[in-house]
């Protein structure tokens, strides 16, 4: 399965390579460097790329490409979540994963991807049992180490390898016994000139932090689970239950983790949080354009929209900004031709606006498409589609544990055409 | 590759140099000294003496850095000897990075490497089994060809293993054993054999890869564990299910028989009648070919679909494909919303599912159609993935929704990312010669396209338009002499040429313009790139022979430039066009040939998708990713025209066959079978497994001296039987009402299919997503004015529609009017009656009913998969257990419509259902009380199957009363007692009325006739949405549409009597609020503001 994975930053230079299997030369690069060259942008170079004899599948995260060389038939997409499982898991021990964080671990790196692999083929890839067989850098734990001699890698099979849920080790204590769920909606739309919405949707996550001693068995059920179209769970979520009752029951991981993540049905309309009214104009022959950007609030349900950031590629010919905001900051790369404007929160009675005017090249053509305009906003303590969790119980323990529910909608591929 | 070069430079200062700076960051403290001032040499005789040091400490930091000098790819080989004698170390981090280094250079220091396999054959006798598991590893890692045998005798022995975990590991090994001598096939095949054996789902992944990689033709030794594979597939860690996925996917096509009729393959109508209706389809098959799905075919079908809601994106897509290659074409549907849900993740995943997207949606439109929007670019995305979606989105053209892709195509045209842009407009050509309606205004908008300013878009529009126009060339000689304008302000080489080629081709179609042309070329001749070159000579040959008399002199001109021109290849043609054309005495037949060689005519270019021919690779591999044939790609056999040998799968264990007579509706089957999860035969595997986790676990702890390991072995085996407790118990209990629950699923389904209200309450179905979903629940939304969503109304109303259509617009104006505030659920035109008119359904008459019937059938389906209510179930009451009732039970339910029977009664519905193992006979209602109870009866039912459950639709008249109606339900062998309680707003119809109406009305019913309360509204019910949401749940009235938002009002009248009740609700400060009812009714009224009370105030 796969061969060897190498590390290559952004200005190609591969910084860390692994072998699972024989060694491969990192020649082989020359063929991601090549189709790296082609790309216009670093989105662009493709995931998959033939060579003669292996064939490269590379994932982009944190400006890090994971490439992996793989020698024969393989579900691409079997790479694919592979490579992102192991970026994930970086994150989740080093906190970021950044070049500079993985030259400095190096040591853990290459243990946890020893773990990881075996011959190619995903061995452990579970945090819960990766974080038994090896401690994540702490700076405690260096200090304790250097001095008793201990070390960061453990002795024992992880408890979890074995039992019938892997994800939670047994043996789980704390003095706070808290579980807090996060109930977090996107809203991906595309709205036209003209504001109407051409497509929109809701997809949501479950994301929890789950801090209880022990075995604990929890249920959580919702007012209204029809909302959920399609869902993908966490290993630990029983399907069965949820078939026949709606109801997610489930034996938690320890610490966070994403339990549920859905798709609210597309019969249900979209509320749209924010409106744009917009006006850019370019003239054809003047070196000037007009820009004037409005935001407010619509069918919000009383909740304030929050940090709120539009930013927009404007077209080459534009040289400069010159613009006005009634609140916020601006800002204009002119070599990327990025706009940038950070809003922060929308006051429904003064709405915040941007305006003033563009220079163009003199004497270019006037550009034929007007930017688009991509919006960021949160709006706190509601979720957008109304899913609302009706309770959740615990069984299997005694204690009385602290339960939250969060809700928060943001925005997630928000774009309008102008 | 310089960097390359760079990395690969050992020697010199430049690797010293890097050499410091690396040991700044790896090492701390005493680390960073030895680095800094070391050159080359220095550095690893530095490395060396610290590992031969008495300090473990030391040893470790050595070790780390070499393991950072092995991460950067460089070479640490000499170091080897120092290394390998450390492979004993206690220190078991140490230990750990040894291993690295060895498996790394093993290869290259093998005599060296031979000092530390004794250490290993040591360690895979240890008690530990973490231990064991990693000598094993390394061992079998160790890629020398001396220890061949070794390594087979501890493969063979960790087989054996009681730890699964070893074996897990042993599974690994037979991998690399055999990619270093394979030469041990046989024997490997043998080990395979045993492990694949195995019960535990650790090994299952692990040992089903190795059989892939060793003898995957060796579909022989699949056959006794298939069934255990499918069973224990959705408890094997997610890598494994992929594997074992898409050996299975591989293993069925050679087993099974094709489940798809014949002709109906990649059939677009096929797929219609699907949408229609399921069972119809169905049954048309079996009678045109009876097709009896393999058991093991459908166990297989039915065991991976939970799998599609996984959060592994790859089993997902291996879930995707292997119903793709196997399942029924129309049971292929429901993977579509998974693989669109994958489309929110990472950019990479995305590329991959819209590649196998475009190639499933060339051959099935349909499948992906509801969900066009999800393919809808954004400027954000990368140029790959919006190409792909480019071509889904064309795939999915068709005459109905042509122009809104057309609209959308547009915009893109626009895009700054001329690539895409180009793109885009060869997706329009193919539109327009797909679909021959919009062909005229593809072309036109193309010829716009024509003064776009950007040289890429236009060029691409004049390939596209030449491709467009070679299909139907007759009428557009219009456009190509627009073209020939436009020719001086267009500077792409491809798109002067194409614009020449036309010319050329069409030039009788434009005799004024075409010698002009040509003749403004002779002047720019020696200007242009060679393509266009080519095109100059095509054209003036062609003129040559229709009209030769402009155009000799210029002929000639040119083609005397072309013969001194620069390029061989102009200069080669144009020799070949004289010979051609220009008679002389040299050239011979061939002359007379030269008009039917040049202008003969010529097929239209086939604008196909680049995805057109990517289904001959199975979806989801690599090869279908490359389009080519990758190292190692199993083709996927046909299915074989007759069965294997089934009984080859059969095990002497009692497997999970259940009995699969075939029954009628193998869908509906499917469905119910999903339920079988909680299937005693399966929890015995599980169970087997559990406990045999227990023994590992427990003769682990026997073996092992170390009191740590003892109790963490407690500790797991505790755990493990406490969760296979848990699970047993929840076993038992599921399987208690396991029954009751298969009825309870029959029964839901079984009104869906029967009666059309009903349809709107059931579950939202995995594929129930058609595009007539979208339109229907846009239109409430939109059309209302009013808040109510409820679907209470909307079924009512649906009925009411249908019931109008067929009484063929017996609404009279009023109605309409009144109509227009209300909800449809079903988009049915202008028919949306109010359910006040309810009563004059009364005079419809009982054939109509059963007409009305018989269309709900037929048309059922589709109602039934397109809504999703966002509104709670009808609740489900209890009419007969299955265990007083000697195996028939009865649930009932209030559909909430008006009574077909008559107008006083009010509807029920009742779900019978056989859950006793013999068929019951004359099923019927026997004696009432009170006595003089009017009930409409439902007609006797001669037979009920065992495990079949019917739906029937009964009236009765409780007189605006709770009282509980009783009644006889009769076998023909027993009688059973049962009654019906209403609750209070189940006796009421919903009234529409205007808000005037409705104060007027409240005005004339005050004094005894209003009761009201205040309470205290729970948080949730804020919302006006709410209230009604809370309110319609509790009674069945209508919204009235008010003009305050702080007043709600709903209006319903009493079934029987039509005494009008009406509900308002005026909400005052901190969640407060004032409900009212008003009605002649007072026993109603304090019955009914209990409940709503009682509705609003709860949480």
């Amino acid at each position: 399965m796969i061969h060897s994975l190498f590390l290559v930053n952004a200005s190609g230079d591969i910084f860390l390579e692994k072998h699972w299997k024989s060694v491969v030369s990192r020649s082989v690069c020359d063929y991601f460097f090549e189709a790296q060259e082609r790309a216009t942008e670093p989105e662009n170079v493709p995931p998959v790329i033939p060579t003669p004899h292996h064939y490269l599948i590379s994932v982009l995260r944190h400006r890090i490409y994971f490439v992996a060389v793989i020698q024969s038939e393989v579900p691409p997409l079997f790479v694919i979540e592979f490579l992102h499982r192991v970026v994930d898991t970086f994150q989740d021990y080093f906190g970021v994963c950044t070049e500079a964080a993985i030259k400095d671990n190096v040591v853990v790196v290459y243990e946890l991807l020893e773990e990881m692999l075996d011959n190619g083929f995903p061995l452990a890839t579970e945090s819960n049992i990766l974080k038994e067989l090896i401690k994540p850098p702490t700076i405690l734990r260096t200090m304790v180490n250097t001095i008793t001699g201990s070390t960061n890698v453990g002795e024992q099979l992880p408890t979890g390898q074995l039992s019938v849920v892997p994800w939670r080790r047994t043996g789980v204590k704390y003095t706070n016994n808290e579980a807090y769920f996060d109930v977090v909606e996107e809203i991906d739309a595309i709205i036209d000139k003209s504001g109407s919405t051409i497509t929109a949707e809701i997809q949501g996550v479950i994301d929890a932090c789950v801090k209880l001693t022990g075995m604990p068995d929890l249920t959580l059920s919702f007012m209204n689970p029809r909302l959920l179209d399609d869902v993908s769970f966490h290993p630990c979520v029983r399907f069965k239950r949820w078939e026949a009752e709606r109801i997610l029951s489930f034996i938690p991981p320890d610490g966070n983790f994403r339990l549920l993540s859905y798709h609210v049905s597309s019969q249900n309309l979209v509320a749209i949080p924010v409106y744009v009214k917009h006006n850019i104009t370019f003239r054809e022959g003047s070196s000037q354009g007009r820009f004037d950007l409005t935001l407010g609030p619509k069918q919000t349900m009383g909740k304030a929209v929050e940090s709120v950031l539009v930013s927009s590629q404007l077209p080459r010919g534009v040289l400069n900004a010159n613009l006005n905001p009634s609140q916020g900051t601006y800002t204009f790369d002119p070599v990327t031709k990025m706009l940038s404007w950070d809003v922060g929160k929308i006051n429904p009675q003064k709405l915040p606006s941007l305006k003033g005017t563009m220079s163009l090249q003199a004497g270019a053509s006037k550009p034929d498409e007007n930017p688009s305009i991509n919006i960021q906003f949160k709006i706190q303590q509601m979720a957008i589609s109304g899913l609302k969790v009706n309770r959740l119980d615990m069984y299997g323990e005694k204690y009385k544990p602290f339960k939250g529910i969060k809700y928060m909608t943001k925005a997630g591929k928000f774009q309008v055409r102008t | 590759m310089s960097t390359s070069a760079l990395y690969n430079d050992q020697g010199g200062a430049e690797a010293a140099v890097e050499a410091g700076q690396e040991s700044t960051p790896t090492s701390s403290g005493t680390g960073a000294a030895f680095g800094l001032f070391s050159t080359d040499f220095k550095k690893n005789e530095d490395l060396k003496e610290m590992l031969e040091s008495n300090k473990e400490s030391l040893k470790l930091e050595a070790m780390k850095r070499i393991v950072g000098l092995i991460a950067k790819g460089k070479n640490s080989s000499e170091l080897f000897p120092a290394v390998v004698k450390n492979v004993a170390s206690k220190n078991i981090e140490l230990k750990k990075l040894v291993y690295v280094y060895l498996v790394r250079y093993a290869e290259e220091q093998q005599d060296l490497a031979l000092l530390s396999i004794s250490t290993f054959q040591r360690a895979l006798k240890d008690p530990n089994q973490f231990i064991r598991a990693s000598a094993l590893r390394v061992l079998s890692s160790i890629r020398v060809p001396i220890i061949v045998p070794i390594m087979m005798l501890a493969i063979k022995e960790a087989a054996a293993d009681l730890s699964p975990y070893v074996r897990k590991t042993s599974a690994h090994a037979i991998q690399k054993l055999y990619s270093l001598d394979p030469d041990q096939k046989e024997q490997l095949i043998e080990v395979i054999e045993k492990l694949l054996k195995d019960k535990s789902t650790l090994v299952a992944g692990s040992v089903v890869m190795a059989f892939e990689e060793v003898c995957p033709d060796r579909i022989d030794l699949i056959h006794k564990n298939y069934r255990k594979l499918c069973n224990l597939l959705v408890d094997v860690e997610e890598w494994g299910q992929v594997v074992i996925i898409s050996m299975l996917t591989r293993y069925a096509r050679t087993q099974f028989t094709s489940p798809w009729t014949e002709g109906a393959t990649f059939d677009e109508n096929n797929e219609k009648t699907f949408y229609d209706s399921d069972s119809e389809e169905k049954k048309e098959q079996t009678e045109a070919k009876p097709y009896i799905m393999d058991p093991d075919h459908r166990l297989l079908l039915r065991n991976t679909k939970p799998l599609l809601q996984s959060r592994n994106t790859a089993v997902v897509m291996s879930v995707a494909q292997l119903y793709w290659h196997l399942a029924p074409k129309h049971e292929v549907n429901i993977v579509t919303k998974s693989l669109v849900r994958l489309l929110r993740s990472h950019r990479e995943v995305q590329f991959i599912v819209l590649q196998n997207i475009a190639t499933m949606s060339i051959q099935r439109k349909g499948m992906f159609e509801p969900f066009m929007k999800s393919f809808y670019v954004r400027s954000t995305d990368a140029t790959h993935i919006k190409t792909l979606k480019l071509e889904i989105l064309t795939n999915l053209a068709n005459e109905a929704n042509i122009s809104t892709i057309l609209r959308e195509f547009q915009t893109y045209v626009k895009s700054q990312d001329k690539a895409f842009a180009a793109a885009t407009i060869q997706a329009i050509g193919r539109c327009a010669t797909n679909i021959s309606e919009v062909t005229d205004t593809c072309l036109n908008g193309l010829v716009l396209l024509l003064s776009n300013r950007d040289e890429t878009v236009v060029a691409e529009s004049v390939v596209v338009i030449k491709k467009l126009l070679q299909t139907q060339p007759t009428q557009h000689s219009e456009i190509i002499k627009h073209m020939a304008k436009l020719f001086d302000n267009i500077t792409v080489p491809m798109a002067r040429a194409s614009i020449l080629w036309l010319m050329g081709e069409y030039c009788e179609r434009v005799p004024k313009i075409a010698p002009d042309v040509l003749r403004k070329m002779a002047k720019t001749f020696t200007a242009e790139e060679d393509i266009v070159k080519l095109q100059i000579v095509n054209l003036a040959a062609k003129l040559y022979l229709t009209n030769s008399k402009q155009t000799k002199l210029l002929t000639q001109y040119i083609l005397n430039l072309g013969k001194y021109d620069q390029n061989y290849d102009i200069r080669d043609r144009t020799r070949f066009i004289r010979q051609l054309i220009v008679p002389n005495e040299k050239s011979g037949a061939l002359n007379k040939y030269a008009r039917r060689i040049l202008l003969a005519p010529k097929p239209a270019p086939v604008l196909e998708s680049a995805f057109k021919d990517r289904d001959r690779f199975q979806l989801g591999t690599l090869s279908h990713s490359i389009n080519s044939k990758a190292t190692g790609y199993q083709e996927l056999s046909d299915w074989p025209a007759v069965a294997p040998d089934q009984s080859v799968r059969n095990v002497e264990v009692i497997e999970p066959v259940k009995e699969w007579a075939p029954l009628v509706g193998k869908t509906k089957k499917s469905k119910s079978d999903d339920k079988f999860y909680s299937d005693d035969e399966e929890e015995k595997e599980e169970e087997g497994s559990a406990s045999s986790g227990n023994e590992d676990s427990s003769s682990s702890s026997e073996e092992s001296d170390s009191e740590s390991e003892e109790e963490s072995s407690e500790e797991s085996e505790k755990t493990s039987t406490d969760s296979g407790k848990s699970s047993s118990g929840s076993e038992n209990s599921s399987s208690e009402s396991e029954s009751e629950q298969k009825k309870k699923k029959k029964t839901k389904k079984a009104p869906q299919k029967k009666s059309k209200p009903t349809a709107a309450d059931s579950d939202s179905d995995e594929n129930g997503n058609g595009p007539v979903a979208q339109a229907s629940s846009s239109s409430p939304e939109s059309s209302s004015g009013s808040e109510t969503d409820s679907e209470d109304d909307s079924d009512s109303d649906s009925l009411a529609a249908q019931k109008k259509k067929k009484s063929d617009a017996k609404s009279k104006p009023k109605v309409e009017v009144k109509s227009k505030k209300e909800v449809s659920l079903l988009d049915l035109d202008d028919f949306s009656p109010a359910p006040t008119n309810a009563p004059k359904s009364s005079f419809l008459s009982s054939s109509l009913l059963s007409d009305l019937e018989g269309l709900s059938l037929s048309n059922i389906s589709s109602t039934m998969q397109v809504t999703t209510p966002s509104f709670g179930p009808v609740k489900t009451y209890e009419l007969l257990h299955h265990m007083t009732g000697k195996g028939l039970s009865a649930k009932y339910h209030f559909p909430r419509q008006p009574c077909l029977y008559e107008p006083s009664m009010v509807a029920v519905q009742v779900i019978l259902t056989n859950s006793s193992d013999h068929s019951l006979e004359e099923i019927h209602i026997g004696e009432r009380s009170p006595a003089g109870l009017n009930i409409h009866c439902f007609n006797t039912i001669e037979r009920l199957e065992p495990e079949a459950s019917v739906t029937v639709s009964m009236g009765i008249d409780f007189s605006d009363s709770t009282q509980a109606a009783n009644f006889q339900l009769c076998t023909k062998e027993n009688q059973f007692s049962v009654s019906i309680q209403p609750a209070v707003g189940e006796l009421l119809m919903p009234s529409t009325m205007t808000e005037q109406d409705f104060t007027k009305e409240q005005g004339k019913l005050l004094g005894m006739n209003e009761t009201s309360a205040t309470i205290t509204m729970a948080t949730a019910n804020t919302s006006s949405q709410a209230i009604s949401k809370q309110v319609l749940s509790v009674a069945n009235v209508g919204v009235v549409s008010s003009s305050q938002n702080n007043f709600h009002r709903f209006a319903g009248r009493t079934v029987s009597s039509g005494a009008l009740v009406l509900v308002s609700l005026e909400l005052k400060e901190s969640s407060s609020a004032l409900l009212t009812i008003n009605t002649e009714k007072s026993v109603m009224a304090s019955m009914l503001l209990r409940d709503l009370k009682q509705a609003l105030t709860q949480a």
